[in-house]
């Protein structure tokens, strides 16, 4: 993969930093405090920063992975963001504590309190052919890395929570059969649309909030310190990916795409009803009873997957309000 | 609960799983599921999630569609 292009000053200083030509030291960059959700510029260094973790860029040294200055900034970036995150769930988080006891009632009762835009029902219902295509490049980011940010809190945890965490994570790597990884199967459902299955192919036509739905999943993965929050997102996205996914590949029946397209979403259908028993009740249930003092975090983390889920859906229902047609800078770009 | 579904270990033994709330039953560790009728179902899946409320578009296996109707006790 390439670097980016750079979206602002903060982007532009961590990629010119990345491809050897520094304009400044990183240690002098202004890192701004508010509205970094959705903040391109942000978000896009922050991603650039955590991708160094997961396969790198061509232009980029392997070990620049662990250069002081490039963490140093990445600390001052996830500050902001965990802020950022921390302050609109806090109500939510309380309301699922106060739900009762069973950490897996609570998680629920967090999501519910979230609520959600009805993307997967406008995909099911009206979305045009190219807005699906535009959905299927944006969930590409993340689809092609699938459960890789999750599988870094493996080492961080043990016991019966550690037990279901590989279980669900091995189902997710194609439970011994290479053919049945789900990285590879967006891959083969983004080439059944037409589109570029390469890994990262999509980052430059990617939105802020889009990119801070992958970031967090970093942000948490990458921390031992916000392990219970890692788990609590992985647990509120099984939870809400079941229903959302029949009513996406019902969309990709409907407007004729190739039955490979549907596959991967029918395949989370049936998956990720099993995953959301096991993470809420296998993972993040034994997890709170092994260490008690991360429940509060379990319920950021839920909260937090939530809250974003929302925040990139409405503006992907937004945007497609207002541009019904394939945008030109992405067509150009597939 | 529905008994529709008998999971079956590699050893022949039934797994009972475990039956979570309003939602589907749990099974780990079997490699068929058989309905009444001893039609077999094989399980790819290192655990299952076998539906209990008969609601399944892709019985044996849980769908969520238990999500669409009001929660009953002990129901899925």
């Amino acid at each position: 993969m390439h670097l980016p292009r750079p979206r602002g000053p903060l982007s532009a200083a961590v990629i010119a930093d990345l491809a050897g030509e520094p304009s400044e030291s990183l240690l002098d960059v202004q890192v701004p405090g508010t509205d970094v959700l959705t903040d391109g510029d942000f978000q896009l260094a922050l991603w650039t920063l955590y991708e160094l973790h997961y396969r790198g860029f061509d232009e980029v040294p392997d070990d620049r992975e662990w250069d002081p200055e490039l963490i140093a900034l990445r600390g001052r970036l996830e500050a902001a963001f965990e802020a950022a995150l921390r302050r609109p769930t806090y109500a939510f988080v309380q309301q699922g504590l106060a739900s009762g006891d069973d950490v897996a009632n609570q998680i629920v009762a967090v999501i519910d309190a979230v609520g959600g835009p009805p993307v997967a029902s406008y995909l099911q219902r009206r979305a045009t052919r190219d807005q699906v295509l535009d959905f299927m490049s944006q969930r590409s980011l993340y689809h092609l890395k699938e459960s890789d940010p999750s599988s870094f809190v493996l080492a961080r945890i043990g016991g019966r929570a550690k037990t279901a965490l590989a279980e669900l994570l091995h189902d997710e790597f194609g439970a011994g059969d290479p053919e049945r990884l789900h990285a590879d199967l967006f891959a083969d459902a983004l080439e059944g649309c037409g589109l570029d299955p390469s890994y990262g192919a999509y980052v430059d036509m990617t939105p802020a909030t889009s990119l801070a739905v992958n970031n967090v999943m970093s942000l948490f993965g990458l921390h031992r310190r916000l392990r219970g929050a890692a788990l609590g997102h992985l647990a509120a996205f099984e939870t809400t990916s079941a229903v959302p996914c029949r009513r996406i590949a019902g969309g990709i029946e409907r407007v004729g795409l190739a039955p490979v397209v549907a596959d991967y979403f029918h395949e989370h259908v049936e998956a990720d009803s099993v995953h959301e028993q096991v993470a809420l009740r296998d993972i993040c249930g034994s997890l709170v009873a092994d260490e008690p003092s991360v429940r509060e975090d379990v319920l950021f983390g839920a909260a937090a997957c939530a809250y974003l889920d929302d925040v990139a859906g409405r503006e992907l229902l937004d945007d497609w309000q207002h541009n019904a047609r394939w945008r030109p800078d992405r067509a150009e770009a597939s | 609960m529905s008994d529709r579904w008998r999971a079956v270990s590699a050893d022949g033994e039934e797994i009972v799983g475990i039956q979570t709330p309003d939602g589907p039953r749990v099974v780990r560790r079997a490699v068929r599921v058989e309905d009444r009728d001893g039609e077999c179902h094989a399980v790819t899946r290192p655990v299952v999630a076998l539906c209990v409320c008969d609601l399944s578009q892709r019985s044996p296996w849980c769908d969520s569609t238990h999500k669409s109707i009001p929660r009953k006790p002990r129901s899925g």
